[in-house]
């Protein structure tokens, strides 16, 4: 844990920086942080889309890797799961192909769901993407009250373990997650599945709030987050946010890793104009 | 390891059946589970409930169900075969027994909606009739594939008032359904209780479903010893999910009999499966190498369900039920069978555990055994299906 003691230097050559210790670095310098979503094996060019996020400002990037029953998504991120899927992706190719992502130091966390990690064995799993090069794991069908088998083996391997806190978490249970997440707390902005909203919910607003009262870790919004205003807005409480659907959407479309530098920028632009 | 004892018990307070069950679900909906948990707690040990809900599955549901004995079928397969006639229950199945008692709870817990899912659309016709009775608002997801072949439960639940939304995604078929109904209970979970149709998903539902069908088991249990004065040899009843054989054999856990679930040769998740973590729960599921959940395919939409209950999961492990499997041909010749013998037209999900015990008839079922199948639902819905595929 960080303190009085710095943390040491991280060589270039370390399997993967500390996500945590790389956000709070941002944080603590005033930036607001910004973490896209990019659906791994989305296409040919998916990962041209996660090296062209980190050139355009992206502070880490969450790299889906597809399951076919995704609970939690909406309509933009189950099609892309279901493309990604189709044209053959599975975990082992994602992994392979970040391992030689250009990236710049930019941390990558994978974003997925239990039954993945489960079928490949929690150990495996843990160290397959400790030698991807990837520092932090969010696992949404995965609540703090059944973490801790996987948070064993994450924890060996060197894999932070985000969790996610909701609008409907009560208040004594919000301090269990704020306590046992690392890396950075998923703050779900909306009660509701991945997906563009035409406006910023009040929810998101009020648990950055919450989230910010308990904790000095980086608190992230997600879910519902569409648009560069709605990020700025809920970077006035929150260290930053997370931005899934709006840039899959981009991909699916065709745009292609210059849309999604663009979207990108877009979003970098109104965190960094936020007074 | 558990012992058979402590089998159809309470699941632990993380929601576990030995290894399975538990709680996969987003944060946002683990609340609402902790609230439904505390609900049911509450509401079983509170007799103004029990009389509640026993009132109206006997003076809405039509309860007790009677166990009739088959003569002819009896005599023509060398064993005494009797029946649980859940067919005979209002909308036409067993489903009504848990609905009503979800919908009891759901009203306790001050939630105006209802949504669900459904396969064959017994669930969903059920949860509709349970919101008509109650005066709730009432969702229903159904894959599309479902949608097309079972369109005159679709029929019939919007005339009883709920709106049916046609699942595009995946499979298009139950698993589908629940992910979709799943998805929409996240957005709406204040308001709303999500009516799960069978003994899946994250605790407590598994545990609640199977309570609320238990009355299956422990009505055939005094039905059975009142006609042959004693329990039956062999109980048997379809697994998709598995929520009426968890009913019935919650009944007959305790007993000598030799309990037998039987599902539906493309959706063997018990045979066939491998323990996985999917749809809030851990228990045995159809998939790759890599964990992708495969389509499960049956001629019985009401068991088109790659996965299986997480209890029934422990109760295979423990080796105190068997699970067996019924291909589509078996199902025809069965449903066919019992309607020519018996004058009973059977739903196809039932009908599985029929055709097991024709093929075993004389074989694994010893001559002269007392058989008991609880026939979870009537065929009125399959009779289209059966005509298409009989051409």
């Amino acid at each position: 844990m960080s303190g009085t003691v710095p943390e040491p230097a991280v060589s270039e050559s370390a399997p993967a920086a500390s996500l945590e210790a790389h956000l709070r670095t941002l944080r603590d310098a005033g930036r607001k942080l910004l973490v896209p979503y990019v659906t791994g094996g989305l296409g040919d060019d998916w990962l041209a889309a996660v090296e062209a996020a980190a050139a355009a400002g992206a502070d880490a990037i969450e790299v889906g890797i597809p399951f076919s029953d995704p609970m939690i998504d909406g309509p933009v991120i189950q099609e892309a799961s279901v493309r990604a899927l189709a044209s053959g992706a599975t975990p082992h190719s994602i992994l392979t192909a970040l391992a030689g992502a250009d990236v710049g130091g930019t941390p990558l966390t994978v974003m997925t769901y239990y039954n993945l990690i489960a079928r490949a064995g929690l150990r495996r799993m843990a160290s397959s993407l400790a030698e991807a090069g990837i520092s932090g794991a969010i696992l949404p069908d995965l609540p703090v009250d059944e973490l801790d088998p996987w948070r064993e083996e994450a924890e060996a391997a060197g894999v932070e373990t985000v969790l996610l806190a909701a609008p409907t978490t009560p208040e004594d249970r919000l301090r269990r997650i704020v306590a046992r997440s690392q890396g950075f707390l998923y703050a779900v902005g909306v009660m509701g599945v991945t997906g563009e909203r035409a406006s910023l919910a009040a929810s998101a607003l009020t648990i950055a709030r919450r989230c910010k009262e308990l904790t000095d870790l980086p608190v992230i919004v997600g879910i519902g987050i569409s648009t560069p205003d709605q990020a700025a807005e809920v970077c006035q409480v929150a260290d930053g946010v997370a931005v899934g659907s709006a840039v899959v959407h981009r991909l699916l479309d065709g745009d292609g890793p210059d849309g999604v530098a663009k979207l990108v920028s877009s979003f970098r632009d109104a965190l960094d104009t936020t007074p | 390891m558990t012992t058979l004892g402590e089998l159809m018990r309470e699941p632990s307070a993380s929601g576990r059946f030995g290894e399975y069950g538990g709680r996969f679900v987003p944060e946002s909906l683990v609340p609402a589970c902790e609230e439904l948990d505390r609900a049911f707690r509450s509401a079983w040990s509170d007799p103004s409930f029990r009389s509640e809900l026993d009132h109206l599955l006997r003076s809405y549901g039509g309860r007790p169900t009677p166990v009739t004995e088959c003569r002819r079928l009896s005599e023509r397969l060398g064993v005494r075969l009797l029946l649980k006639r859940e067919d005979l229950n209002h909308t036409g199945s067993h489903k009504l027994n848990n609905v009503i008692g979800q919908a009891l709870l759901a009203r306790r817990m001050g939630k105006r909606r209802l949504v669900a899912e459904t396969g064959a659309g017994q669930h969903g016709v059920a949860t509709a009739t349970a919101a008509a009775l109650f005066g709730m608002e009432c969702d229903v997801y159904m894959g599309a594939v479902d949608v097309e072949r079972q369109e005159l439960n679709v029929f019939r639940m919007e005339l009883l008032g709920a709106s049916v939304h046609p699942v595009q995604s995946g499979s298009r078929t139950l698993k589908d359904a629940i992910n979709e109904a799943l998805r929409n209970w996240v957005a709406t979970v204040e308001t709303t209780h999500y009516c799960i149709g069978s003994v899946m998903g994250p605790h407590p539902y598994p545990y609640i479903v199977r309570e609320l069908q238990r009355v299956v088991g422990d009505e055939a249990r005094r039905q059975c010893r009142e006609i042959l004065k004693s329990d039956p040899d062999i109980v048997v009843a379809c697994v998709g999910g598995g929520s009426n054989a968890a009913g019935t054999f919650a009944g007959f856990v305790d007993s000598g009999a030799r309990l037998v679930g039987v599902e539906a040769a493309g959706g063997a998740a018990v045979q066939h499966g491998v323990p996985g973590i999917v749809h809030g729960m851990r228990s045995k599921f159809l998939q790759d190498e890599d964990g992708q959940i495969l389509e499960a395919e049956s001629i019985s939409a009401g068991l088109d369900y790659p996965g299986i209950g997480p209890e029934h999961a422990q109760l295979a492990d423990a080796g105190r039920a068997e699970y067996m499997e019924a291909n589509d041909d078996e199902v025809l010749a069965a449903f066919r069978l019992l309607a020519e013998t018996e004058g009973i037209i059977p739903a196809l999900e039932p009908a599985h555990g029929l055709a097991w015990i024709v093929r075993e008839a004389g074989k694994s079922i010893p001559k002269g055994s007392a058989v008991l199948l609880t026939l979870s639902g009537r065929g009125d819905k399959d009779v289209a299906l059966v005509r298409e595929r009989s051409r």
